[in-house]
């Protein structure tokens, strides 16, 4: 953000005040690392270094065979394969439903924009309130849909049940943008003969691709972190990260051993820590654009 | 017909026809469906003979479902208002010419990166009584230091706010901040030549000037507390006993384990109920705007 724009900002006039501001930051940066720094802490350290009982101690000898073991051999109730069937499970599910959500969103968007209809009104109310309401007020009859498609706990079913849950945030947002695109450039392609669909694969996606990129990873963070949904839908075949690492931690049985538990929450956590790291710009550009409507 | 088709091919009215009846069926469909349900018996199975409110009423005299329902209300008033306050906080100070503003911001925000699941499981692991903060501290000698929220069922709910204010804040400050940054240079010209102090400013005029960017956030996180499920199943299970015990999960919990299908249907249509009388007052402000 440019000086120049905040030049008017009052700074606090003495220097104990503005002593207290940095004092009050970084307090809160410790509160907002605090969790994650000791987890990955923990994770480092072998099992006697945990019993002896010091959270905020770093790890003396530090080791990787706590995420070793969460990678590849933690156990759940049912098998022992650590995170990584989860991991891929998560990506062959993620990868789908971001492109699909976010391409037909962008469709939906771009017709929205277009179509200058009294209708048109009544269905923003209704895609809006479609954001809002709650997912267990639709679980039951989506799986008796689904059931009845032979799609019910299936890798297919899961990836449907995410683009089609997720299309009325995706909608909305593209919806938002192309109504500030002028109306000249689709009027242009049209006079050129170009049909709708036409139009909007070779003139407007190739000038969306921030949008594009804000509302694929909106999706992709929204997915990848998803329980429910994949608790229910995906199937025991295709069960997500999310439900994985669940599975591990609550596992009663076996040795408990926190350090794995928390690696394996880390390796979770790392796909949408290192697409938010970044894509910085992009995320927050998304969020307010996802929180303030348009 | 040559001519419809024709007329058609530059008319969205196709595709925002199918996308709507693809959200028709399977949203208010859904709903409907749903709704149906909760005037039956239906168990394990559907049921389809209508027996009229008798699940509202089973519902609104099950301890669990009037437990979780307090539950939502204290942990949704501390969660908003916490939030709302430490997420405003931070824009402002983020908005005065602060050194390193982008790594604050980077580290304010990236807990929203986070899974609810992980998110839990991490302050499970910290508040922990015995391998958490209070076994640290009584380690190091403080023999008596006590901070056992997460075990204690009067205070298991707490927990719950802090992790959660942990993962929001920075959804606030960012949603705040844009609205800060979008203050006329003039109006603070003016503050500043009226001498109105920082306080006063902020309380007065510029924060009611912002008026809607606050209501958006305050619907955004009463969506956030009526749909709150994942954080509960990691870090309590909605324990000890039925402490943290929440409307999503009693739904969930009724439509899967317990395969009473006429109770979770009611339950979910009163969340349902629940987050459109939220939204309505901001729907009334959006429709007053803009006629």
């Amino acid at each position: 953000m440019s000086h120049a724009i905040q030049a008017e900002r009052p700074v606090f006039g003495p220097r104990i005040a503005r002593f207290g501001l940095y004092a009050f930051l970084i307090a809160s940066a410790a509160f907002f690392l605090l969790p994650l720094l000791l987890i990955i802490s923990n994770s480092l350290k072998p099992l006697e270094e945990i019993r002896q009982g010091n959270l905020l101690a770093l790890p003396v000898r530090p080791t990787f065979d706590a995420w070793i073991t969460a990678w590849k051999s933690a156990c759940t109730e049912l098998e022992c394969g650590g995170v990584r069937p989860g991991l891929w499970n998560s990506i062959k599910i993620a990868i789908p439903s971001v492109a699909i959500s976010t391409l037909v969103g962008a469709l939906n968007g771009y017709a929205l924009a277009q179509w200058k209809s009294r209708r048109a009104n009544l269905i923003m109310l209704l895609i809006t309130i479609g954001l809002f309401i709650p997912y267990q007020a639709m679980l039951y009859p989506t799986v008796k849909i689904l059931s009845s498609m032979g799609l019910f706990r299936t890798y297919a079913g899961i990836v449907l049940v995410h683009v089609i849950y997720g299309l009325p945030y995706t909608t909305l947002l593209f919806r938002n943008f192309y109504v500030g695109v002028p109306d000249e450039i689709s009027r242009a392609a049209r006079m050129e003969g170009a049909s709708f669909l036409r139009t909007f694969w070779s003139v407007i996606l190739p000038i969306s691709t921030n949008i594009l990129v804000v509302v694929a990873i909106l999706q992709f963070t929204g997915i990848w972190n998803d329980y429910l949904l994949g608790l229910i839908f995906a199937g025991n075949d295709n069960l997500p990260m999310t439900v994985q690492l669940t599975n591990i931690v609550n596992n009663a049985r076996g040795s408990v051993s926190p350090n794995v538990n928390m690696a394996a929450a880390v390796i979770t956590a790392v796909p949408t820590l290192v697409v938010y790291f970044l894509s910085g710009r992009y995320f927050v550009r998304g969020i307010a654009a996802g929180a303030v409507k348009g | 017909m040559k001519t419809w088709l024709h007329r058609q091919t530059f008319k969205p009215d196709i595709t925002v026809a199918v996308f709507f009846g693809v959200v028709a069926i399977f949203f208010y469909g859904s709903i409907l469906w749903t709704f149906y349900m909760s005037l039956t018996r239906s168990t394990l199975m559907p049921n389809y003979a209508v027996v009229g409110l008798d699940q509202y009423v089973k519902l609104f005299t099950n301890y669990r479902w009037l437990v979780s329902c307090l539950n939502m209300v204290i942990f949704g008033v501390l969660f908003i208002v916490g939030t709302l306050g430490f997420g405003t906080i931070l824009a402002i100070f983020a908005d005065r010419r602060i050194q390193a503003e982008s790594l604050f911001r980077t580290i304010f925000l990236y807990p929203l990166a986070v899974s609810l699941i992980v998110t839990g499981l991490s302050w499970r692991w910290v508040l922990d009584p015995v391998n958490g903060l209070q076994g640290l501290m009584r380690n190091a000698g403080w023999e008596n230091f006590t901070f056992d929220w997460l075990t204690n069922p009067d205070r298991a709910i707490y927990t719950l706010v802090i992790a959660s204010i942990w993962h929001s804040s920075g959804l606030v400050m960012v949603i705040v901040l844009a609205g800060l940054r979008g203050v006329d240079n003039d109006l603070w010209k003016a503050i500043r030549m009226e001498g109105i102090p920082l306080w006063r400013a902020y309380l007065q005029v510029i924060f009611p000037g912002m008026r809607p960017v606050i209501a958006s956030c305050v619907v955004l996180l009463m969506s956030e507390v009526i749909r709150g499920y994942d954080l509960v199943i990691a870090m309590t299970k909605g324990g000890p006993g039925i402490a943290t015990e929440m409307p999503a999960k009693f739904a969930v919990d009724f439509y899967f384990a317990r395969v009473n299908l006429g109770l979770a249907s009611a339950a979910s249509i009163v969340m349902l109920m629940l987050s459109l009388l939220m939204l309505l007052p901001y729907f009334y402000s959006e429709f007053r705007k803009r006629t």
